[in-house]
């Protein structure tokens, strides 16, 4: 059954199974690759979009449920995006990299809540994103570099 | 080293005959290695690539999986090429043992943190030849000699006012004989190895900040069918029967097929894929399976530890010691099953016509798994192509003797027939209860404290053996003993005069695999620990007593002065309810020594702050080091607080991170790197900072009165 969906400010109509995941829709179907599996049942986060400027876990969203427009790591964009992405180089922040583009989605949401974000509200926003190459350091550096770059 | 000290690098270095050869391998090759990259006017050896738009391409050899290799290799190109760090790239070698081996294996592969050891001088020759053909090429259009023509940040220039970049001279370059021999810079003219002022960025931070970075499981292709694989819930179980009348029902499924490794799912998208395989109906001969629980594994391996094993060393005579009257003091550590859980599960992409293949994906035994599509396709190698791809982590994983994965994505080609491309992708369930862990470990330690002095020591271990049955066997097991079950343990950094190690080998059907430090994974824990227990019972100070009995390691001791001063040891003592316990152990030929700062937590311990001192010789990217060294104090944390992998009647328990437990941001300690300055060979990173976070926390712990965990995981239960 076709089903209609807005993503990165495209109008799509897919033709898939209303319980499939929105993350395979992206992946699979729209070829938005850098949306990432993990796990499949929301406990590692490199699966994360923006669900109208919300972060959600898409590998676990049945894509008939989706309630607004999606937004991947291709299309981010604004002050906090650019800060985040930014920070991430300026630190090198990556090493596999598989994970980085849900953590990249889970920091600018945070900051687009919270613009002094301290080490707890890092903690409480990112603990959803599993990295195995445990790049945490560099990433709650960052996090706390493109703040610090946002109110400049 | 001496013979006594037999890593699994220098077991495969000997076994290969290592020669640092100074011919370079011939120009064409790497123009094939190329595909579709843009065209490329010099090639001067298989190595670097540079373009008639300045750009300097360095065709890495080893995977880069998070480890820093395309940086690393392409900093020691530049170096000597004298490049400008900014027109530098790196892109993967296509599989061919000839060009690409690894000079620690004689095969082309990546593993025991040696890309940059064994790189070193090699890329370094490759950078030397390509500016030298540039050099003679703008001596040749100038008119002037070349010893005249300096090179700096990419651009030749001679005294005359004449000047120019790379891409000028490629072309002219590249009609020009390679020299048979290069010099290489002294270090001290060095500007790019050890530079540390944040100009060094890596190479693949870019487009893994903004989703582009390809992986294998991105990969699409016309036609391209996903795969997923039903195997059996127990290790070595085989396919009785299935049914596959309710999976093929399934929208989006194309085929099914048996296979050795179980039952292929084709479909068109993984949603389909996943749903057919949970309808599939299968039947397993368990007649061959493991079905035991751990538990009773580990039991049985707590047993066998109280007899004598293979002897894989000894000095002196530790039964005398023992029985010589002294304070005799015994310990037991108990190790579980650990997956690798790369973030990107096993996945592969492999297209063939019949009569030439390609596959590309995250291969880190390039020469095995090229050879084993080949077979099994039942082409000569030379048909097929093997792409490697980014891996999004793998600890290990993707480095398998027995090509396992390599095998299953080529048949998975094979039994749907040709100019049908396939993805095989594994789910975090197929990774986690796919078996190749880090083998249960059972130490069993007996030490004796004479007149304040350790005067015997003795350690008998109990595991699988991850070398037998592959490839590395005949290099790797030595009367009995398989090194890496033992590395770290059959010699220790102490000087203890009256010595004994042994090793029961025990066997079970399910795979066992390398992961992240080896055998240190285990050995740095029981080692630290007892060593620790037993400088307690001497009354001395837990840094002093250790640097009294380095006498023969001058360098771990140095890492050990250097964490200590970093920290400012006094002693470890609870302050605040805080400890500091301490850790030493050499692993890969690098020297890491950590301070772990620990209180109790509700649930355990919580670790607040990990100093970490590290001599890996040359320092070649010191920002990449400390990264690296980060990542192994965070991803051996993880696994020493919260990972198990258990079998419950031998289907294993943690499928998913629901229940195998990583380390998540919250609980990951800040982190403090030292670099020991040397003028050593540089040695690998990737490993060694994984041994002494946990027998470091342990120390720290038995100053809190929490004692020294004996069974790990530290934290037991659920996420």
């Amino acid at each position: 059954m076709a089903i209609s969906l807005k993503v990165n400010g495209a109008a799509h109509s897919v033709d898939v199974d209303d319980d499939t995941p929105l993350l395979w829709v992206l992946r699979d179907t729209l070829g938005l690759t850098g949306t990432k599996f993990g796990c499949g049942v929301a406990q590692c986060g490199a699966c994360t979009v923006f669900v109208n400027g919300a972060a959600r876990r898409s590998c676990v969203l049945p894509v008939a449920a989706v309630d607004g427009e999606v937004t991947t790591i291709e299309a981010i964009s604004g002050r906090e995006a650019q800060a985040v992405q930014a920070a991430w180089t300026a630190r090198d922040v990556p090493q596999c990299g598989y994970c980085q583009s849900g953590q990249v989605m889970s920091a600018v949401a945070l900051l687009k809540e919270v613009k002094k974000p301290t080490d707890q509200d890092i903690d409480q926003a990112m603990n959803g994103n599993i990295c195995r190459c445990a790049t945490y350091v560099r990433i709650r550096a960052a996090i706390h570099d493109a703040a610090r770059a946002l109110e400049g | 080293m001496t013979a006594m000290r037999l890593s699994r690098r220098t077991m495969l270095k000997a076994s290969a005959g290592l020669v640092i050869a100074l011919q370079l391998p011939l120009p064409g090759r790497a123009e094939a290695a190329a595909g579709d990259a843009p065209a490329a006017p010099i090639a001067p050896n298989a190595f670097v690539r540079i373009g008639a738009d300045d750009t300097v391409t360095v065709l890495v050899k080893h995977i880069e999986f998070g480890q820093g290799p395309f940086t690393g290799l392409s900093t020691l190109v530049a170096e000597e090429l004298d490049a400008d760090w900014s027109q530098m790239r790196a892109e993967h070698a296509l599989a061919d043992a000839a060009l690409y081996k690894n000079l620690a294996f004689g095969v082309q592969g990546t593993g025991g943190s040696t890309a940059i050891a064994n790189s070193y001088i090699q890329m370094r020759q490759a950078g030397a030849a390509a500016r030298a053909m540039l050099v003679q090429a703008a001596a040749t259009r100038w008119s002037v000699p070349a010893a005249e023509i300096t090179v700096e940040r990419g651009v030749l220039r001679h005294a005359s006012g004449r000047q120019g970049r790379f891409g000028e001279f490629a072309e002219a370059a590249a009609r020009l004989p390679v020299p048979q021999s290069v010099t290489l810079k002294d270090p001290s003219a060095f500007t790019l190895i050890g530079r540390d002022d944040g100009s060094m960025h890596k190479l693949d931070t870019p487009g893994k900040t903004n989703g582009t970075a390809q992986f294998t499981l991105d990969i699409m292709t016309p036609g391209m069918l996903t795969v997923l694989v039903a195997r059996p819930p127990r290790f070595g179980a085989t396919l009785t029967s299935f049914d596959d009348a309710a999976a093929r029902a399934v929208n989006g499924v194309v085929e099914v097929k048996q296979i050795p490794s179980g039952v292929a799912i084709y479909a068109n998208g993984t949603w389909p894929a996943l749903k057919a395989r949970a309808a599939l109906a299968a039947v397993w001969d368990e007649s061959k399976a493991e079905m035991r629980s751990t538990a009773t594994m580990i039991e049985e391996y707590r047993a066998l530890a109280k007899t004598p094993g293979t002897l894989a060393a000894s000095h002196g005579d530790a039964a005398a010691a023992f029985a010589g009257g002294g304070w005799v003091i015994e310990a037991e550590y108990v190790f579980p099953y650990l997956a690798h859980a790369p973030m990107e599960p096993m996945d592969g992409y492999l297209e063939w016509d019949g009569q030439t293949a390609r596959a590309r994906f995250g291969s880190q035994l390039q020469t095995l798994d090229h050879a084993t599509i080949a077979k099994v396709l039942g082409l000569p190698q030379e048909k097929v192509v093997v792409e490697t791809l980014l891996g999004g982590g793998s600890f290990g994983r993707r480095a398998q003797g027995d090509a396992q994965f390599a095998a299953e994505l080529a048949q998975a080609a094979k039994a749907i027939g040709p100019n049908r491309p396939v993805k095989l992708v594994w789910t975090r369930e197929d990774d986690l209860a796919g078996g190749y862990y880090r083998s249960i470990f059972v130490h069993r330690l007996k030490g004796v404290v004479q007149d304040g002095r350790i005067t015997g020591w003795s350690n008998t271990i109990v595991g699988q053996s991850l070398a037998v049955g592959t490839p590395f066997e005949s290099v790797m097991v030595k009367d009995g003993v398989d090194a890496t079950s033992v590395e770290g343990a059959r010699e220790i950094p102490y000087d203890i005069a009256n010595f004994h190690c042994d090793l029961h080998t025990v066997t079970s059907p399910v795979p066992v695999l390398w992961w992240r430090s080896v055998g240190h994974s285990h050995t740095g824990y029981a080692v630290e620990c007892f060593i620790d227990e037993l400088l307690e019972a001497t009354g001395q100070d837990p840094v002093e007593g250790r640097l009294a009995l380095m006498g023969s390691q001058p360098r771990l001791a140095g890492a050990l002065r250097a964490v200590a001063q970093a920290a400012n040891w006094s002693g470890g003592a609870v302050a605040n309810g805080r400890a500091r316990g301490v850790a030493a152990v050499e692993s890969f030929g690098s020297f890491v020594a950590q301070i772990a700062e620990v209180s109790a937590g509700p649930e355990g311990p919580k670790v607040h702050k990990v100093w970490c001192a590290v001599d890996c010789g040359v320092a070649v990217n010191p920002d990449v080091i400390r990264s690296q060294i980060e990542g192994g104090i965070g991803y051996g944390l993880g696994h020493v607080l919260y990972a198990e992998l258990d079998l419950n009647g031998g289907v294993p328990v943690q499928t998913n991170f629901d229940s195998y437990r990583s380390l998540r941001i919250h609980e990951m300690p800040e982190v403090e790197v030292v670099i020991v300055p040397s003028a050593e060979p540089p040695t690998g990173v990737g490993e060694p900072g994984v041994p002494p976070v946990g027998p470091a926390v342990a120390n720290a712990m038995a100053k809190l009165g929490m004692g020294r965990p004996s069974r790990l995981p530290m934290v037991r239960g659920m996420v």
